[in-house]
């Protein structure tokens, strides 16, 4: 067994004449919760069925818990479980014969952490499929995956449709899985504030390819941080550093983004000042984000359903 | 407006087609039923025959003259059912089908009243079946058919058509999918038809059921009488009735929620029974209702079918001049061995619009987004698929034997010979099993290959119900005939029986059904 979960390279998927995947690389190590983030469309969903075996990729190779996802599907999925982001249920089943008959195609679930999580979820099992909301039938899905006893689970943002409350249970359900240490969780998501709280590792993705990828603290590292600052006197050479932008003087205060390689020389020349006060706030992942899909989000473009 | 619009733009391929093809498949039964009997008295004993042919009457109805346009609308009786056939599934497509998927919704949101989405569906629908009626009424006057008749014929396709709309548009009220309420509306037109059948064959014998047709919206449809007796009433009638319902589904609709349906949602089990554990566990839950509704269908069927068997041996005992021409069809014992040989015929047709309904379950679960979690937990594609087919295979199956039996019984008790009776019958519903094998397997090749285009199952059933309900009557071909698994079904009890075709039918049901398997393993999952 290597160190990693899920290994993708180059992976290339088209629907006709859309390419969905076009060199995706992804690679999830053993018990990490690993955030999957991209704007809808960008093949995240995608990704996740081939991983599944549910699609073949034209290219590229993948293995997921050192098997290949679509020749040996059915051994695969006894280690694996998955919500996907849209769950459809069968009409006339009720939400407790979902998660039974789920978990028992799959293995075997343990009934001690079904009734946990429907309670934790505040979900009634006795339901019919047809007349769970969307958040329910989101529930449905995630209680089932939960309480099955498998290494590695795959969420296809897994939170939409759950309201606040819930969606603090789900962090709380995920971060119990973490401590555990012998699960892997790849999370794809939206969400960032989610994504953020949950994840050691992530990996962006952007139309079919794969922009960034590493731990939340080597993606930092790529941005500026935003400090603010009092100074009792005259700062010196700050605007001259490379990698000092939007430097904003108001008498005493001063405000400025800085790239993480000149956060340095900068505090220098800010102690050389005499510093009375400084807040210093770290790139979130929201600016990461932005960082590479700020033309997308400043024009809004229509998007096909 | 903007509804209608809509509904045009989506239906543009589709209603353009079943308006002109059904409207002008009639055209061709004049040149046929011309070239058959070009004259009076030829026309006159083919009718004589005809109007005491149980299993003719069964399918088209009763025949009152012996004019040309009288044949001619008598041989179009089954085109009806047809069309109400069509208007349900057009009218439930753009109400009931809409709210499932939510769009219903998300144009509720827009600025369109509460009952725009019904509304639309009924008019658009209603209106593609008058300018059906037309399109018939000016292409059978244009065969120099008399015209007060050709319209009345075309009004009473028209009407048809009304009568499917209205239906549909209540049992789009009742449920909260859009298979339910196709099953509803399917049912409530298959019992219309039962019903007028039964009146029409009672009629033909000393039976008391002859008033039953009265009580059919079909028989009503039947009391026009185009080219005979014209009567207009009858379409006032029927448009009172299409009001009616379609007053009532817009009263249904005020009081219900949209996505709702209103039979009411019971609650289910908290977990699940033992035998929920597997794909097969799975597809007996999904396919169980479907099972015993069609089994309890095709064995209530089976019963009034045998029942009124010995009735059209009473013919040859009713009238001596007629006893002359039956001897030649093999006495009163051959007129019923031909009555319930054509009767599990038609038994063998419509269980094949189970077997593909049952196949296409496959389709609709993964294109319903219910497939994925199954196939991610460790159920492998071929025991998901397979489970499935036990259904679509082996249901016919059930169904076939149950009508077999009992219409077997229900005739043998009727004419104290069960032990003569009942093998011949139960064989000749049993055999058409073959054929219906094939039109299954036509599904699953489609599921198999071409998910997309699935629906297209459906398709070779109506050619295959055409093939055998009109392709004789219109001379077509032989090898178009023989294109119908039917035509090669052996005809029982009576005909010869021949395992050869039976056989070889088998083997192309197994050969497409592996297709389809082989093309399912290797193709991706769509929705």
């Amino acid at each position: 067994m290597s160190g990693d979960a899920i290994v993708a390279a180059g992976l290339v998927k088209s629907f006709g004449a859309t390419k969905a995947l076009d060199g995706l690389e992804l690679s999830v190590r053993t018990g990490e919760v690993h955030g999957f983030l991209g704007p809808n469309g960008a093949g995240k969903s995608t990704t996740i069925r081939i991983l599944l075996g549910l699609l073949r990729a034209d290219g590229g190779t993948v293995r997921v818990l050192d098997g290949d996802p679509w020749g040996q599907a059915t051994e695969l999925h006894r280690k694996l479980a998955y919500v996907p982001g849209d769950v459809t249920l069968w009409p006339n089943l009720s939400g407790g014969e979902v998660i039974d008959l789920l978990g028992r195609m799959r293995g075997g679930l343990d009934k001690r952490r079904r009734d946990a999580w429907l309670e934790r979820f505040d979900l009634d099992p006795r339901k019919k499929g047809r007349s769970y909301s969307k958040g329910n039938r989101q529930k449905v899905a995630l209680v089932a995956a939960l309480a099955s006893d498998v290494p590695l689970l795959l969420l296809d943002e897994p939170t939409s449709g759950l309201d606040p409350l819930m969606e603090e249970v789900f962090r709380e359900a995920i971060a119990e899985e973490k401590r555990r240490g012998d699960r892997t969780v790849l999370l794809s998501s939206h969400i960032l504030s989610e994504v953020e709280a949950l994840c050691d590792r992530v990996t962006i993705i952007r139309e079919g390819r794969t922009v960034e990828s590493g731990t939340l603290a080597e993606l930092r590292h790529l941005t500026r941080t935003t400090i603010k600052a009092e100074v009792s006197g005259d700062v010196n050479g700050l605007a001259e550093l490379p990698g000092v932008h939007d430097l904003v003087t108001d008498g005493r205060s001063i405000r400025f983004d800085v790239d993480t390689a000149s956060l340095d020389p900068a505090m220098r020349a800010l102690t050389a000042a005499g510093l009375t006060s400084l807040v210093s706030q770290p790139p979130t992942l929201e600016e990461l984000f932005l960082r590479h899909y700020g033309d997308e989000v400043r024009v809004p473009a229509v998007v096909a359903p | 407006m903007k509804m209608v619009r809509l509904i045009l733009r989506r239906d543009r391929v589709l209603m353009p087609i079943w308006v002109l093809f059904i409207g002008l498949v009639p055209l061709s039964y004049v040149s046929a039923i011309n070239g058959l009997f070009p004259t009076a008295p030829q026309r006159q004993s083919y009718a004589d025959l005809s109007a005491h042919n149980a299993g003719f009457v069964a399918l088209y109805g009763r025949l009152h003259g012996s004019s040309l346009g009288e044949l001619v609308a008598w041989r179009g009786g089954f085109i009806p059912i047809v069309i109400a056939i069509v208007a349900v599934l057009t009218v439930i497509r753009h109400t009931r089908t809409e709210e499932e998927a939510g769009r219903r919704e998300l144009l509720g949101s827009t600025v369109v009243g509460r009952h725009a989405g019904l509304a639309a569906a009924v008019l658009t629908t209603a209106v593609a079946c008058l300018l059906l009626g037309v399109v018939l009424a000016v292409g059978l006057t244009g065969q120099d058919l008399p015209a007060s008749g050709a319209w009345a014929l075309g009004m009473s396709m028209a009407m048809a058509g009304w009568i499917g709309v209205g239906i549909a548009a209540v049992a789009a009220q009742l449920t909260t999918g859009a298979g339910g309420a196709r099953g509803i509306a399917m049912g409530v037109i298959a019992a219309a038809f039962v019903v007028r059948m039964v009146g029409d064959i009672a009629s033909l014998g000393s039976n008391g059921l002859s008033w039953l047709t009265w009580v059919s919206p079909l028989g009503w449809l039947e009391a026009i009488r185009p080219f005979g007796a014209n009567q207009w009433w009858p379409v006032l009638v029927l448009v009172g009735l299409t009001v009616l319902l379609t007053a009532l589904a817009a009263a249904l609709s005020a009081r219900r929620d949209v996505g709702s349906g209103l039979l009411p949602a019971r609650l289910g089990p908290a977990s699940a029974g033992p035998a929920l554990r597997s794909p097969f566990g799975l597809a007996w839950r999904l396919h169980r209702g479907l099972l015993a509704g069609w089994t309890i269908g095709f064995a209530v069927l089976g019963i009034v079918m045998g029942y009124l068997a010995s009735s059209v041996g009473d013919l040859v005992n009713d009238s001596k001049e007629m006893a002359q021409v039956f001897a030649r069809l093999g006495g009163a014992q051959g007129l019923i061995d031909n009555y319930l040989a054509s009767v599990t015929s038609l038994f063998g047709l419509v269980a094949s619009a189970y077997g593909i309904q049952a196949a296409l379950r496959m389709r609709g679960e993964e294109a319903g987004g219910r497939l994925e979690p199954v196939l991610a937990t460790a159920a492998g594609r071929t025991r998901w698929a397979a489970s499935h087919l036990v259904f679509a295979l082996l249901g016919p199956a059930v169904v076939l034997l149950a009508s077999g039996l009992t219409m077997g019984l229900a005739h043998g008790l009727n004419v104290h010979d069960v032990g003569g009776q009942l093998p011949g019958v139960l064989a000749g519903a049993v055999v058409q099993l073959p054929a219906v094998w094939v039109l299954a397997s036509i599904a699953v090749l489609f599921f198999g290959v071409l998910p997309r285009a699935s629906m297209a199952a459906w398709v070779a059933l109506v050619l295959c119900m055409v093939l055998s309900l009109v392709g004789p009557a219109v001379r077509l071909d032989q090898w178009l005939l023989d294109l119908s698994p039917f035509t090669h079904v052996p005809h029982l009890p009576g005909g010869a029986a021949n395992a050869l075709p039976v056989v070889v039918l088998v083997v192309i049901a197994a050969v497409l059904a592996a297709g389809g398997l082989a093309g399912w393993r290797r193709r991706d999952v769509t929705a």
